[in-house]
């Protein structure tokens, strides 16, 4: 998509306010329960240390569409729970998506005033135009999620009020 | 004022809106690089950058000497999905009802 020759950045950055503590945020991120309830809706798995694995797997609705079992993997790089988490991130479950390889990926966490937490997501995207593509929301229209702004505009409003928007229940919109 | 407003006051300015679009081609740019595609000083672009951070709409992130601008998308899409979401399901829930109601006449 650049069409400049000065360097192309591919590092993508999102930010987003959570009324939240950073503990929550972070219980949000990688607790399997938590993971369910929001974005994609798969479960996790991680070992929180540098050197530790990291598993996202698909969610039901998704293998029922016939998707394997994991959907990205990685390896946490660091780990300081509740306020900084960077990893590896490689998408698996789609071939040409794992031909791109490992992504760096970085949580930031911060507490701010009057019990505002800011979350800063940034993704290192460099050599993966597709997951760049993905992860902007570029293949919304066919059925793959809104990325990264669509997953944490997810987050917040489950923590900030105790539903997802996707729960399919009008009742819910509040 | 709350996010939501500054994120309309944000937008309800075509510089702004343009240096959004400036992002939205080529993410990352410095101050002196969007400075360029603008005729404006740079205090003029420095006030309207500031205006978009503080919207959420820009954040900046500093890569070794450069301090560069993203397009934060995260506030439209909250926008898209409390509001825009909420009309159109309506919309299309009303749609539903419609085809029930006349699919229903038809095998009453």
């Amino acid at each position: 998509m650049t069409t400049s020759t000065e360097t192309a950045i591919t590092t993508q950055v999102y930010r987003v306010y959570i009324k939240a503590p950073p503990e929550r945020i972070w219980q949000a991120i990688t607790d399997p329960a938590w993971t369910a309830r929001y974005g994609y809706g798969g479960t996790v798995d991680y070992d929180l240390r540098p050197g530790g694995m990291y598993i996202a797997y698909t969610s039901e609705e998704m293998r029922a569409t016939g998707a394997p079992d994991v959907a990205i993997d990685g390896e946490v790089l660091e780990a300081d729970p509740p306020h900084r988490l960077v990893q590896t991130w490689r998408m698996v479950m789609d071939p040409q998506m794992e031909s791109e390889g490992f992504t760096k990926l970085t949580y930031e966490i911060a507490e701010g005033q009057g019990g505002v937490s800011k979350l800063t997501l940034t993704h290192e995207l460099e050599g993966a135009p597709g997951l760049a593509t993905l992860l902007s929301g570029g293949l919304e229209e066919m059925g793959a999620g809104g990325g990264w702004a669509w997953v944490l505009s997810d987050l917040k409003t489950l923590l900030e009020t105790g539903n997802g928007m996707d729960t399919g229940d009008a009742l819910n919109q509040g | 004022m709350n996010d939501d407003d500054r994120v309309f006051k944000a937008l309800a300015d075509p510089t702004r809106r343009f240096l959004l679009d400036l992002l939205y081609e080529r993410d990352g740019r410095t101050l002196t690089q969007l400075e360029s595609e603008l005729e404006m000083t740079r205090f003029g672009v420095m006030k309207h950058l500031r205006v978009l951070e503080d919207a959420g709409l820009v954040v900046t992130h500093r890569q070794g000497r450069e301090k560069l601008h993203f397009l934060n998308p995260v506030p439209v899409r909250l926008i898209h999905d409390r509001w825009i979401d909420k009309y159109t399901e309506r919309r299309v829930s009303a749609l539903a009802e419609l085809k029930q109601e006349l699919e229903g006449e038809g095998t009453a």
